[in-house]
């Protein structure tokens, strides 16, 4: 559990920066790139690449395998599906409550509006 | 992607919506996904008192939340740190509610982040890009339904 917990927090962290979420759409998009290939649309250095790649895997938001010299980075999707998994118990809980609480304040303004009269 | 955004349009002035969300009688009428009681809700309304709300679901199943209220500004905002007792979620997150006064009432937007303080802001400051959203599509896919961050 706590180990959940924990990973989760690594995920979102990644998931802060926007360079990160770039990467990643942009693996999305593509079965496996190579770091050269990553760093290429970068406004950044491929040591900042590098190191973005590191916080990446580290959340295990991607892998890294290397064949020769070439180093081929990969969506690894389980980490993700935790953090959309969070999201969507949450989702469920506040937007249920959410409508309650709508539909209570509404009552109250009605009565209030009453009472003025 | 690292929040839930939710917004609802409330047909009543700010203050009752305030009211229902800070004190006990009023949390007591809304709170839990389901038709099931809120067992017990306690608030401490000021910045560093605490909330502590217990509910039981129609499934018979008893949550409680607890944390510590972080800015309390009438009728317009408030933000507190949010934990589930016992084990499920252990962890802290953040809620964040903005009042805004609009013609039919209120608008009320909801955000619950897994993030604290100043990552959440430095996130919310950067917002969100299109590219994202498509990602997260992606994810999506394969589940079934579910909208984040779509404020």
């Amino acid at each position: 559990m706590v180990k959940y917990h924990e990973q989760l927090d690594r995920t979102f962290a990644a998931l802060v920066d926007p360079t990160r979420r770039a990467i990643l759409t942009r693996l999305e998009r593509k079965d496996g790139a190579t770091v050269s290939e990553l760093a290429r649309p970068c406004a950044i250095k491929l040591p900042a690449v590098m190191k973005h790649l590191d916080v990446l895997a580290d959340a295990g938001l991607i892998t890294r395998s290397k064949v020769g010299r070439t180093v081929t980075v990969r969506l690894s999707p389980e980490p993700m599906r935790e953090a959309m998994d969070w999201l969507r118990r949450y989702e469920r809980f506040w937007s249920a409550s959410l409508d309650r609480l709508a539909a209570f304040a509404e009552s109250k303004e009605i009565e209030m509006q009453e009472k003025d009269r | 992607m690292t929040s839930l955004t939710l917004v609802r349009r409330i047909r009543a002035r700010r203050s009752i919506v305030f009211d229902a969300l800070t004190t006990p009688e009023g949390i007591a009428c809304w709170w839990g996904p389901d038709d099931g009681p809120v067992l017990l809700a306690e608030t401490d309304l000021r910045v560093g008192g605490r909330f502590r709300v217990r509910f039981r679901m129609l499934d018979g199943s008893e949550h409680e939340s607890s944390g510590e209220y972080i800015e309390v500004v009438k009728p317009e905002r408030l933000a507190m740190s949010w934990r589930w007792a016992g084990g499920e979620d252990p962890g802290e997150s953040l809620v964040e509610i903005e009042l805004r006064a609009i013609a039919e009432g209120t608008e009320l937007t909801f955000t619950h982040s897994r993030l604290r303080n100043e990552e959440t802001r430095h996130s919310h400051e950067e917002g969100w890009n299109g590219a994202l959203d498509k990602l997260e599509r992606h994810f999506l896919a394969s589940a079934n339904g579910g909208r984040h961050d779509q404020a």
